[in-house]
């Protein structure tokens, strides 16, 4: 696959976004200035950017309570994402949503979610909106291996599969749902296996190489596209920080988690662009530079937003 | 006496349960190794192994049937679904299965499951971690719904929930776990449909559920160094309801209000005040009065989740306007 330099450089800038980000609201969260829950993304950036480097204006994401990666892959602004994150008015959700809500329809952001498994029908239901209107759009639902055994999952890919609707599956495998491993919750090691009691393409990837995702992504968004249905693409990963901020991991041993960590994959990303001439340190530097103060305008952005005043509490219940 | 934490006494309480009857097991997400999302079950899974407190995958749908399934069969489970927001993806197992299944079968059967589950907002958990949806389990017949408030009552009223043949709902409120309280020592067990007074008074009946309890009797300290006397009741349990009770702390006082954390529109409160307007309406001086949230969602920022959930003001105020 052939990139230009700006797009390579542009997909290595968005991880790193993702994960100054996620960082950044590690912190925020310990000094007790975040309420709520959050799940944080750190060490899975590339499955989201990956993805949704292939897509465009009518496509859609569906997301999970780990959704901060996903909206910032699709184009979210970080400003708007973190003021949510604190409960202020300038949020997504006017502060009504938190973390695991963060949503942005018009950029094709169908949100967070906090029930585990409920994006499966939401993404294939927009990939059946896309089908019927003719706009060439496609859908792509993100979601956990805990999440692939729900009944969701296996109903959304069964639907998914007989209407031949333009949806792409995306399993980021980190290996755990909470403190349940994979071996503990499936009797399979790889989730890409159950597209075939569906019949469509299955494909495991592995889910720290940006460049793997995205060719996946790209081969399963164009056979959505072409009218040929969904595909399930399962990505390996892992999430370094716990199932939750606060989570002491009691489930995993330190090893495993630094086994990993030498697999990250931005580091991975960034000794490639390296090796292939495409960049140098100080350019590199450079970005980060730049990340970093783009995470610390958005904290700012945050900060000076208001709290919601009382009379939000019952506006916005139905349409007017 | 001995002093316990909420979750102390509901731990304590599938403990002795647990050694008692053999049948008795438990089932959920993260129940077992990681002691529960929030610490309940610690310690269980390395006193009677993981043949009796199964960590399950994420598939509500098979732990609440199969529990019902297992009930059915002779087993006593103790399914506990993460948060009660979650009861949604389980609803057919425990409506259409586990509620109908004796009356439908003519009697033949029983289903002796008791689903702890976890409701309320205080947390920033927002619109999906944050529900109080008791009113729906009241509007099943066949089952049964508890709503402990202390460590003793939740203690109690779990002892008799697994002892019960029939299915419950066992409401747990995540603000409560962390609460102290003084729960008697040995075995007993606070039987289902048993009405408690948490304070007396003459003046006004205010009739509160779990987390509202507390709120209700701080509002009833409060008025009382205003020379007003609030008796708090505390249901316990929705279903059975406990409406001697009520019916005779009214006849009592002349003034009813009523307090929950759920949405006030089609809340268990309504069901309250119409057993009072049907049964006891002679012995009302003034309107009855519901305090309950608003009828949207749990908001997530923080000032508006504060004022979403009734607190002491609002309880003040509704007693006020009627006294
Ligand atoms: C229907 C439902 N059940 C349980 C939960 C509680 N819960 C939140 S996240 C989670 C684990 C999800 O695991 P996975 O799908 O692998 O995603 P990951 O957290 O690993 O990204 C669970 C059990 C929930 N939110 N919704
Ligand atoms: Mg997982």
């Amino acid at each position: 696959m052939a990139f230009s330099k700006e797009e390579m450089l542009g997909m290595y800038r968005k991880m790193l976004l993702i994960r100054e980000f996620e960082e950044t609201v590690a912190n925020l969260f310990s000094q007790g200035q975040i309420p709520g829950f959050v799940h944080l993304y750190v060490g899975e950036e590339a499955v989201a950017v990956g993805v949704c480097s292939n897509l465009g204006d009518k496509d859609y994401i569906a997301s999970t309570h780990r959704g901060h990666g996903h909206g910032i892959a699709r184009g979210a602004s970080v400003d708007k994402m973190m003021a949510e994150i604190f409960g202020k008015i300038n949020g997504y959700c006017r502060g009504k949503g938190g973390s695991m809500h963060i949503a942005d329809v018009e950029l094709g952001f169908l949100g967070a979610n906090g029930i585990v498994g409920a994006g499966l029908p939401l993404a294939a239901g927009a990939a059946f909106a896309n089908k019927y209107l003719k706009n060439n759009g496609v859908a792509v639902c993100f979601f956990g291996d805990g999440a692939s055994n729900r009944a969701t999952f296996h109903e959304a890919l069964n639907l998914a599969s007989i209407w031949k609707l333009p949806v792409v599956f995306v399993c980021e495998n980190n290996m755990y749902g909470i403190s349940m491993s994979q071996e503990r919750h499936q009797n399979i090691t790889d989730v890409a296996d159950r597209a075939v009691a569906y019949g469509i393409p299955g494909v495991s990837v592995d889910g720290n190489d940006l460049m793997a995702v995205y060719e996946a992504a790209g081969e399963a968004v164009k056979r959505a596209r072409a009218g040929e249905g969904p595909t399930l693409i399962e990505c390996k990963t892992y999430r370094h920080r716990g199932h939750f901020e606060g989570d002491a991991c009691v489930y995993r041993s330190e090893d495993e988690l630094n086994e990993w960590k030498k697999k990250c994959p931005i580091q991975r990303f960034s000794t490639r662009l390296l090796e292939m001439n495409m960049t140098t340190r100080e350019e590199l530097e450079s970005i980060a530079a730049g990340v970093k103060e783009q995470i610390k305008t958005a904290v700012e952005y945050a900060n000076r937003s208001p709290l919601p005043d009382e009379t939000e509490l019952t506006t916005d219940v139905y349409c007017d | 006496m001995q002093e316990m934490t909420y979750s102390q006494a509901i731990n304590a309480a599938l403990r002795e349960e647990m050694k008692r009857d053999n049948t008795v097991y438990l089932l959920g997400e993260d129940v077992g190794v990681f002691g529960g999302c929030f610490g309940v079950t610690t310690g269980l899974i390395q006193e009677f192994g993981p043949e009796r407190v199964l960590d399950t995958p994420i598939s509500e749908t098979a732990i609440v049937g199969s529990a019902v399934g297992a009930a059915a069969a002779g087993l006593r489970p103790v399914p506990e679904i993460m948060f009660m927001d979650f009861m949604t993806v389980c609803l057919d197992e425990f409506f259409n299965q586990a509620a109908k299944m004796r009356y439908m079968f003519g009697g033949k059967a029983k289903v002796p499951i008791t689903l702890r589950t976890v409701c309320g907002a205080g947390l920033g958990a927002a619109a999906q971690h944050s529900q109080s949806l008791e009113a729906w389990f009241t509007h099943m017949p066949g089952v049964k719904v508890v709503m402990p408030s202390t460590p003793a009552d939740a203690k109690g009223l779990l002892v008799s929930s697994i002892r019960d043949d029939n299915p419950v709902i066992f409401i747990e409120h995540k603000m409560l776990y962390g609460v102290s309280g003084e729960v008697p020592e040995g075995e007993y067990a606070i039987p289902l449909g048993q009405a408690d007074i948490k304070r007396e008074g003459k003046d006004v009946t205010v009739v509160a559920t779990s987390l509202m309890v507390h709120r209700a009797l701080a509002a009833a300290e409060t008025l009382a160094a205003e020379g007003v006397e609030l008796e708090v009741v505390d249901p316990r349990t929705l279903m059975p309801f406990d409406k001697e009770t009520v019916l005779k702390s009214v006849e009592k006082t002349g003034r009813l209000v009523i307090v929950h954390e759920a949405v006030k529109t089609g809340g268990f409160g309504g069901e309250i005040a119409a057993i009072v307007a049907e049964e006891g309406f002679d012995s009302l001086d003034a309107p009855i009065k519901r305090v309950a949230a608003p009828f949207a969602p749990v908001p997530f920022s923080p000032p508006l989740e504060a004022a979403y959930v009734p607190g002491e003001e609002k309880i003040i105020e509704a007693v006020k306007e009627i006294l």
